[in-house]
């Protein structure tokens, strides 16, 4: 009589850790991720009624999973009366879905979700299908609450949504782990999607932080499922450290008041011990591997930040070497500037400066290059510069956090000069 | 097996290449439809006259009227087709690839609707 309830809130907690290994299980029996969806929409509507009385199974992933997929049995042997065709089919089905009972092991689980990342994360898709893919079919996030983490109305994600999966279906993008010879150009496309989810829910503005950060939580879950379904990819584990390390600072880059709080300005006793310590352990076990990619060389950059007691004890001259080897994977304007950045601390804003003016037109309107910019010429004492460099920045940001940051310091620019 | 379309897609007023340029391109492309066959992918490929020879035939409340020229003028237009039969997105794909490496253009790839 004194038996724990199974109240909603379990259901939803089973609901949002296990959506995503169910879907892919059911897509790998049926074919088909709208089939796939509503059985195990279909199972976790039984789950609510029956759960708070009989209590948790044993196993709720193979409780769902089990009715998910007699579920659909049912709904297309009953769709199937109709037509010889289709009834052939479906004891097709059927049969298959039997088979797969047998074969149920924790490996071919994981094969599935791997599959479906990859289906998710196919390069015909745009970014943003394949980010609303991802989220919705193995984060199990609901279309709602996708539509609020990105700003739009929520027929508009649905519609997103329904385009994505069509695509998928009539174009005949396969669920498969990729080719050999494709995996890392479509690996890097998974960690692209992963990222961006992450950066979605890190850089939004103060107003808007609430609905967003669930996307860092998400990301995070995500990050450490592909390094449970790929061990052996460093750079897998080098973007899960990434996010941990990026995160630990998550308390400490807001003021009280709402406000952006550089690296440099934060209070580091406010970094969460855990996420540091984790995400170091990552960086030195990706690092073991000996073959470094742009997600283990920035996760590197940052376990160089976590390490260091206060900003004025910060190692620049290895964060430079690391940039060095950043730039020499993947050149790029961006990382480039980066490297101004630290260059400015070993040898002075005069050198950083120097690096960011001889770097071409590529940045030109990206807000940071112009804020570095100013900040170097602020330290050089050349404040009316500074001042001007802080309004042009202004003008290319839409994030209020950093536009109240900006304004402060274009204030201050302008007093002194 | 799916079959997909692979379009050329041709920019519109686009120098032809040159006589020898033109015959290395044509090689290539015998080559790729040779390789289509041998893995038994081959359904049909042929190259199109310009646009400008196209005619647009319309029947409106049974009268029939005819146009001079294309029924849409873009950037691109189709300069050629090849369909192929491929188990999934990514082996059209891979056609879509060998095609686009042979013609120096870029391919649409897209599936025809099966029952």
């Amino acid at each position: 009589m004194d038996e724990p309830r199974v109240g909603a809130r379990e259901v939803e907690r089973v609901f949002r850790a296990e959506y995503g290994r169910a879907v892919s299980v059911l897509v790998g029996v049926f074919g088909d991720i709208d089939v796939a969806e509503e059985a195990v929409q279909d199972a976790f509507t039984v789950a609510v009624e029956r759960w708070p009385a009989t209590g948790l199974p044993p196993s709720p992933a193979g409780w769902i999973i089990t009715t998910a997929r007699n579920r659909a049995i049912d709904r297309l042997r009953r769709e199937a009366t109709r037509d010889e065709r289709q009834a052939q089919a479906a004891a097709l089905l059927a049969a298959r879905a039997a088979e797969a009972r047998d074969g149920e092991d924790e490996g071919a689980v994981r094969d599935d979700r791997l599959r479906l990342i990859f289906t998710c994360c196919h390069p015909s898709l745009g970014t943003g299908a394949q980010v609303a893919l991802t989220l919705r079919l193995l984060g199990g996030l609901t279309t709602a609450e996708i539509a609020r983490a990105f700003l739009v109305p929520e027929p508009t994600m649905a519609q997103r949504l329904v385009r994505a999966k069509n695509k998928i279906r009539q174009a005949g993008i396969p669920y498969r782990v990729p080719y050999e010879s494709d995996l890392p150009d479509r690996l890097r496309a998974v960690l692209s999607v992963v990222y961006l989810i992450f950066n979605e829910g890190y850089a939004a503005s103060s107003g808007d932080r609430l609905v967003r950060e669930p996307l860092c939580t998400e990301a995070i879950r995500l990050g450490r499922l592909l390094v449970e379904l790929m061990p052996d990819e460093p750079e897998a584990l080098g973007l899960l450290a990434l996010m941990l390390l990026s995160d630990s600072r998550r308390a400490a880059r807001v003021s009280p008041g709402g406000g952006l709080v550089l690296l440099a300005d934060q209070d580091r006793s406010r970094w969460d011990a855990a996420l540091v310590a984790e995400g170091q352990e990552l960086v030195r076990r990706c690092l073991r591997r000996g073959r470094p990619g742009p997600y283990q060389i920035q996760a590197a950059i940052n376990a160089v930040h976590s390490d260091a007691p206060s900003a004025a004890a910060t190692d620049w001259p290895q964060i430079v070497v690391l940039y060095d080897q950043l730039a020499a994977i993947t050149p790029s304007p961006v990382v480039a500037l980066h490297r101004a950045v630290a260059v400015a601390e070993v040898e002075g804003p005069a050198a950083g400066l120097a690096l960011v003016d001889a770097l071409g037109p590529e940045l030109t309107g990206y807000h940071l290059s112009y804020a570095i910019r100013a900040d170097l010429l602020r330290r050089l004492g050349r404040d009316t510069e500074a001042a001007d460099a802080y309004e042009a920045a202004l003008a290319c940001t839409g994030n209020a956090a950093e536009q109240d940051f900006l304004r402060a310091r274009n204030r201050e620019a302008r007093g002194g000069g | 097996m799916k079959q997909y379309l692979l379009s050329v897609v041709t920019p519109t007023g686009g120098e032809p290449p040159a006589p020898e340029e033109l015959k290395a391109i044509m090689a290539d492309v015998e080559a790729f439809h040779d390789e289509l066959k041998a893995a038994g992918a081959w359904v049909f490929a042929g190259g199109l006259h310009a646009p400008e020879t196209a005619t647009v035939v319309q029947v409106t409340g049974g009268e029939t009227v005819m146009t001079d020229g294309p029924f849409i003028e873009g950037k691109e237009y189709l300069g050629g087709i090849c369909i192929v039969k491929a188990p999934d997105l990514d082996a059209a794909l891979e056609w879509g690839r060998k095609a686009a490496t042979a013609i120096s253009l870029p391919i649409e790839v897209r599936s025809f609707v099966q029952d």
